[in-house]
């Protein structure tokens, strides 16, 4: 049992399925350079002294080839961990994404996989507007990829364990202030979710939520950074006697619906934060299934908590409004008791 | 080294299948028998042929949208393609993949892509895999020159040549991007000029010509095997047909067409075949009707397959297991 960061466990998390399988390599960007960076966020630091330059494989800036090569790869027997600098440059890999990775299963009639993993931060850290968006739901939305997004040391190894293991392409979003708030790459702001590791082999199934928070009055969702929005409101909402139940679904596709619809059947009010922007939103999708699938248990309306429809701005100032802050959700919560 | 009269026949077999299976199909359409879209390969089956004719079962092509030659110069059963055609859940993609997508990866042919361009950096990527399994496999990535002005054809070619990847990069100059003219999307002559600034050799093929385009794949493939790395194939080829099924070419000049048609490539072989010494009898007529009864056989196993169930709706979004 070690305790470690974000960025440390996903490290021991690589490190261990690429000891276990041979098939297991890693490509992106300023991965393996000696004397760089191990990535933008140092998750592969060190890797290429262990395995090499074959397996930590080093491309051109090149995210749509990149990409490209790692589906090919996946589809002859290849297990690649894939990563972008900033997940901002999904985008830029947006047709080998939504019309290959997640197409091919089913337009080859289940006859082909693709097992791959594709790691990308999100999340507003004072860098405007392209390189801190948050967009999973881009990604929640296209049938076939699975989106994971761990908000603790412990999830984020367990979970890229699963991805590795998966016989499908998974998204692996990792939030930048979740990284550490230690080393020479730590962002201002950061939160450390250092936790115990396991030293031993496990996985977090992919699917499976957690509740971070036990509570009878309310239920809130969040995912990465806006986990720990939701469980600092949480604390503040209990010292005027409301006792909010936290979720953190780990798994974004697919979705535990039954673990947030257990919680919303007994606390009765439902609330979802997000960094997403509002309209159409993930936010929008998990209240629409709260009431679709739990109106007759709830005592009030369903509520987002979200960034709003602009892009994130660079503004200190101005990026405090942006990200849901825990007296927004407090003041959500509040509103609907 | 010079094809044997006798490989040159198969390869005159198998480019006619491809002909009659295409104009069957076109015919199916019109009577209402193939609910999909066609774009059919009529006039480019000597580089599919002769490419594939290189390559070893366990070798990879990846087709285009236009992929019924690829997929049946890989030998993929006309069968299947033919159910796939007509959305039988026999189909080679159990009828959810359609003719843009026909394939069998039993065959060593993916399911086919039908963005342009985007198979160029999949293909890299299974030759990237042979290279870190040890294999000698080889891919092909077929394209139409209109491929070579997306992004990822870039991308693929510069990484392909910076990794030394045993890949072979198949451009069909046909000519026609969609309806546009390459003199108005190209500043190059060729398109085998760009392959110099990735630092891999490419070499223009008369792409009408199937001898001419297996000697260029077998140096190609021979180079990739050896781990010398890709290479860039401009075949000059012309499309017969429409882009698709709905699109009668007025912007096509007649000369032009009748000119690529006086250069049919099952007519270049078979003027070549008919000055050899044979040493297997060549009887076009015999041959047709071998492969009129190949593609019987395809229709009927296609119209006699069962079509797809409600529940096949659902299933294979993600992977079921071998």
């Amino acid at each position: 049992m070690a305790v470690m960061g974000i960025a440390d466990a996903l490290r021991e998390g690589i490190r261990e399925e690429m000891r276990r399988d041979p098939t297991v390599f890693c490509i992106g960007e300023d991965i393996g350079v000696k004397g760089g960076w191990g990535g933008a966020f140092t998750v592969t630091l060190g890797l290429v002294d262990e395995f090499g330059p074959e397996r930590i494989l080093d491309t051109p800036i090149s995210e749509s080839g990149f990409c490209g090569i790692a589906i090919g790869a996946a589809m002859t027997g290849m297990r690649p961990i894939a990563d972008v600098q900033y997940g901002d440059f999904l985008f830029c890999m947006m047709d080998q994404l939504a019309n290959q990775a997640a197409k091919m299963t089913y337009m080859a009639g289940g006859e082909v996989k693709v097992p791959m993993v594709m790691r990308a931060p999100v999340g507003s850290t004072r860098r405007g507007a392209q390189h801190a968006q948050t967009l999973e739901v881009f990604f929640t939305h296209v049938p076939g990829l699975k989106v994971v997004a761990p908000s603790t040391a412990y999830d984020a190894k367990g979970l890229l364990k699963a991805a590795v293991r998966d016989d499908n392409p998974v998204l692996m979003f990792e939030h930048k202030l979740l990284y550490g708030s230690k080393g020479n790459r730590a962002e201002k702001g950061a939160i450390s979710p250092i936790g115990d590791v396991p030293d031993e082999d496990y996985i977090v199934p992919i699917g499976k939520g957690a509740i971070r928070r036990r509570g009878r009055d309310v239920t809130i969702v969040g995912k990465l950074l806006t986990v720990y929005r939701a469980l600092a409101a949480a604390d503040e909402l209990a010292r005027s006697g409301v006792e909010a139940e936290v979720i953190d679904p780990r798994t974004l596709v697919p979705l535990d619906k039954e673990m947030v619809l257990e919680s919303v059947r007994k606390t009765h009010r439902f609330v979802v934060v997000e960094e997403d922007n509002r309209t159409h939103g993930w936010g929008a999708e998990i209240a629409a299934m709260v009431a679709e699938e739990a109106f007759w248990w709830l005592d009030a309306p369903p509520v987002r908590v979200s960034a709003p429809d602009t892009p994130p701005p660079f503004a200190p100032l101005l990026e405090q409004l942006y990200v849901p802050s825990v007296e927004r959700v407090v003041s959500a919560v509040q509103r609907l008791m | 080294m010079p094809l044997a009269q006798a490989e040159l026949v198969g390869l005159y077999r198998r480019m006619l299948l491809i002909r009659r299976f295409e104009e069957r199909c076109n015919a199916l359409f019109l009577q209402g028998r193939i609910p999909s879209t066609l774009h059919l390969y009529i006039g480019q089956e000597a580089v599919a042929v002769g490419a594939c004719s290189v390559l070893r079962r366990d070798d990879w092509v990846f087709g285009t949208h236009r992929p019924h030659g690829h997929a049946l110069a890989k030998g993929v059963s006309p069968r299947i393609i033919m159910a796939e055609l007509m959305a039988k859940v026999t189909g080679c993609c159990r009828g959810k993949g359609g003719s843009m997508h026909v394939g069998d990866v039993r065959e060593g042919a993916f399911p086919a892509i039908a963005i342009v361009g985007a198979g160029l950096p999949i293909a890299a990527g299974a030759a990237l895999s042979a290279k870190m399994r040890g294999t000698d496999q080889v891919a092909i990535g077929f394209h139409g020159e209109g491929a070579a002005n997306e992004g990822d054809w870039h991308e693929a070619l510069n990484m392909a040549a910076v990794w030394r990847l045993p890949v072979v990069y198949v451009c069909e100059n046909n000519l026609y991007g969609a309806s546009t003219h390459f003199s108005k999307a190209f500043a190059v002559a060729h398109v085998a000029d760009r392959a110099s600034a990735y630092g891999m050799p490419g070499e223009v093929v008369d792409g009408n010509d199937v001898e001419a385009v297996h000697d260029a794949a077998e140096r190609a493939v021979a180079r990739a095997r050896l781990g010398e790395g890709p290479t860039l194939l401009e075949c000059l080829t012309y499309r017969q047909c429409g882009h698709s099924r709905s699109d009668a070419c007025n912007y096509r000049p007649d000369e032009e067409e009748a000119s690529w048609k006086d250069r049919d490539p099952l007519k270049v072989t078979a003027d070549r075949l008919s000055t050899c010494v044979p040493s297997v009898p060549f009887v076009p007529s015999d041959l047709e009707t071998d492969v009129a009864a190949e593609i019987d056989d395809a229709v009927a196993f296609a119209e006699s397959s069962p079509d797809p169930t409600p529940d096949d709706l659902l299933r294979h979004v993600f992977w079921e297991g071998d």
